[in-house]
């Protein structure tokens, strides 16, 4: 099963090393991993998309609660939280099917970014499960290049009861 | 203005640190020079990865954290077994590095090494000081994360431009505050009512003892816990010498290597209460087969060992000596006759004589006898192999302490960890008991025992072989001895001779038990090399 961890750490040069270190050598497996700064410049969240059963995502959070640098561990429950990732896609394209591609990122909320007189690149911020709907829809045409950045998620105001 | 060694001292000194063990090098020099000003000793050993060893000797032995320092590069990762055994054996250690200078990290030059990077995987945690405006509150925390919590190594490592480096004033911060890293220490009070309902329904309990009750200084505690519950105690390597051996309430140690009835105690029992202990491979092979049958109470101050190893019926996380305490308070329950007579029935049953050999030292019971001659609050100190297990199966305890390297299982450890306890407890007596492979792995420390008139007694069982292996291999490789006979081991006395150490050769029990007994009484370092068949079995 997958999970989706947000973990808060002190903003210092190599925390994410040891966050990373700590899935390899305690044979967790990464599916994604992002990072960046929130709101408070000291602190920046990490995160995760791990594949495991339970006892794993037990572990993976008390692991990670013992290294010094991380504030606060969660795995958010299903249905609890908004996941979305941003993908950058290189199409192969010539003039003759501009026009069908671009029907695609219209239909799918994709944003043409690039043009050029063999390819086209397509921004699309959504779930992987919408991004695979598109690289299918996009495979007929040549996808030359993808670029993912990893999911970053935050929790449901909505779902929790929250005002 | 004052520069950033002085710091360093200073921030030593506040800390009540009254010795370090170390080795210098170019990029250290800033330190070693302004410590040289001071009281505090610095013991020099004569390999780095001893000094962290000394190091550990020392923190188990005065119940503080113990200070290793080596220079960059070599130095450095020659501490590195040593930082890993302490981390496996929760100790609290710091561990000083130099480093090169700052601003060529990085680029590969002389004797830089990633020490930071390398330790990562068993350092409870690490800094690289990039400013020396830092250093008093990186060692301020250093400190604190050692010693609190589940203690553990910490490594700090300093650039020489930065322990060259100048500012105003020092002041050390009278305070920690680290939003990451707040261990709880008291038990959770539902949890506790919890388990002592399930022990009011237990027919057959038993209390398992590791390192963490040590650790906690809850041995007093435990003991009054067993005392008044009448529940039998095992216990893993770690947690011997929690309860005094001769105790009724002692099954023994369990394991692999632990005696059969300490096992079947626990495998016949209906609730394991672990206390301070992992449960580790070595301790319970199958934790699974254990509780299908039984449920546990899991104590432990580091919330990511419950459940680790062994499913948990109810989790208590806490400092063991106030989860005790929190226990005694409320618990009023008996362990029922019949259980307590059985474990004792299966102690005789199981009990297996000593295996002895002419013209030899019989190690186990010759260790019984050691226990009856060493002073009350004797330091034992076992290396790793077969005198390891012959220590912990046959020494027996009362009020000392049993130091070995029992996660990492780190040959060398005893002679360099009965350096530390020595300076830690000059009065007490201080034994290390190694094998003729293990001694071969520090015996360099002798120049520092002789150095520094320590008063260390070492027992090298010499019996030409790598023992626990030679061993594995009868059972399992059909008796063929891969690259595990010594032959020809050295004169050991010839050694010992060199450094100015008295030593001595015996090969029975009488001249072994008349040896040591003529040892002991004197209060200088001695090598007591027994000479023991191959054969002795580790158990």
């Amino acid at each position: 099963m997958k999970y989706t961890l947000s973990v808060l750490v002190e903003n210092h040069a190599g925390v994410l090393s040891k966050v990373s270190g700590l899935f390899s050598r305690r044979g967790f497996n990464i599916d994604s991993l992002a990072v960046g700064i929130t709101e408070d410049s000291n602190i920046s969240r990490i995160t995760i998309v791990a594949d495991g059963d339970e006892y794993v995502v037990e572990q993976l959070e008390k692991q990670l609660n013992k290294l010094i640098p991380v504030i606060k561990v969660r795995t958010y429950t299903e249905g609890g939280f908004i996941s979305r990732e941003l993908y950058l896609v290189k199409v192969h394209c010539p003039a003759k099917q501009r026009l069908d591609i671009m029907k695609i990122a219209e239909l799918m909320d994709a944003k043409i970014v690039d043009v050029s007189l063999n390819s086209m690149t397509l921004q699309f911020a959504d779930t992987s499960e919408r991004f695979e709907t598109l690289t299918d829809l996009l495979k007929p045409y040549g996808i030359r290049e993808i670029v993912r950045t990893g999911t970053v998620a935050i929790e449901k105001d909505s779902a929790s009861g929250k005002k | 203005m004052i520069s950033g060694a002085e710091i360093m001292v200073k921030c030593l000194q506040e800390e009540g640190v009254s010795i370090v063990f170390g080795y210098p090098g170019a990029v250290i020099c800033p330190f070693f020079d302004k410590l040289y000003d001071t009281d505090i000793k610095a013991v020099l050993v004569r390999q780095e990865q001893n000094a962290a060893h000394a190091a550990s000797g020392y923190a188990r032995a005065a119940s503080k954290v113990g200070v290793c320092v080596a220079t960059s590069g070599p130095g450095a990762l020659n501490m590195i077994t040593g930082i890993a055994t302490a981390y496996m054996d929760s100790i609290p250690m710091v561990a000083i590095t130099g480093q090169v200078k700052s601003d060529v990290l990085g680029r590969d030059v002389f004797q830089e090494a990633d020490i930071t990077g390398a330790c990562e995987s068993f350092v409870k945690h690490s800094y690289l000081v990039k400013d020396t405006a830092d250093l008093p509150r990186v060692f301020k925390e250093a400190f604190h994360i050692a010693a609190t919590g589940r203690p553990g190594p910490v490594l700090i490592d300093v650039p020489v431009d930065i322990q060259q480096g100048e500012i105003e004033e020092f002041v050390y911060p009278e305070k920690v505050n680290i939003i990451g890293y707040k261990p709880s220490v008291q038990g959770h009070p539902m949890q506790i009512k919890r388990a002592l309902e399930v022990l009011a329904n237990s027919k057959r309990p038993v209390i398992c003892v590791g390192g963490g009750v040590l650790t906690s200084g809850a041995k007093p505690k435990l003991r009054e816990f067993a005392q008044l519950t009448n529940i039998p105690v095992v216990s893993t390597m770690m947690g011997i010498g929690v309860m005094p051996s001769d105790s009724p309430l002692y099954v023994g140690m369990i394991g692999s290597h632990g005696i059969k009835a300490a096992n079947k105690t626990i495998h016949e029992s209906d609730l394991v209460i672990l206390c301070g202990a992992r449960v580790g491979d070595r301790a319970v092979a199958s934790p699974d087969q254990v509780v299908q049958h039984a449920n546990v109470i899991h104590i432990d101050i580091d919330p990511a060992e419950i459940g680790k190893n062994m499913k948990t019926t109810i989790p208590i996380v806490g400092d063991l000596k106030n989860v005790l305490a929190q226990m005694l308070k409320d618990v009023s329950y008996t362990a029922p006759r019949e259980w307590l007579d059985s474990i004792a029935r299966w102690k005789d049953d199981f009990a297996k004589p000593y295996t002895k050999f002419d013209g030899f030292v019989e190690p186990q019971g010759f260790l019984e006898k050691l226990s009856s001659q060493l002073k009350p609050k004797a330091i034992l100190i076992a290396d790793v192999g077969q005198n390891q297990i012959w220590c912990a199966n046959s020494y027996k305890m009362s009020d000392g302490r049993f130091f070995t390297s029992g996660g990492m299982g780190t040959m060398g450890y005893s002679v360099p960890a009965a350096v530390g306890a020595k300076f830690a407890r000059p009065t007490r007596d201080v034994v290390a008991v190694c094998g003729d492979g293990s001694f071969q792995m520090s015996l360099n420390e002798l120049a520092t025992i002789a150095q520094n008139h320590l008063n260390v007694k070492i027992i090298v069982m010499r019996n030409t072989v790598l023992g626990m292996v030679h061993e594995l291999q009868d059972i399992h490789y059909n008796s063929r001895y891969a690259v595990t006979e010594l032959e020809d081991v050295p004169d050991f006395m010839k050694i010992a001779d060199a450094y100015g150490i008295e030593t001595a050769f015996v090969s029975s029990n009488e001249e072994a038990e008349e040896c040591s007994r003529k040892m002991l009484k004197s209060d200088k370092p001695f090598v007591l090399v027994c000479n023991v068949h191959p054969r002795t079995p580790s158990k």
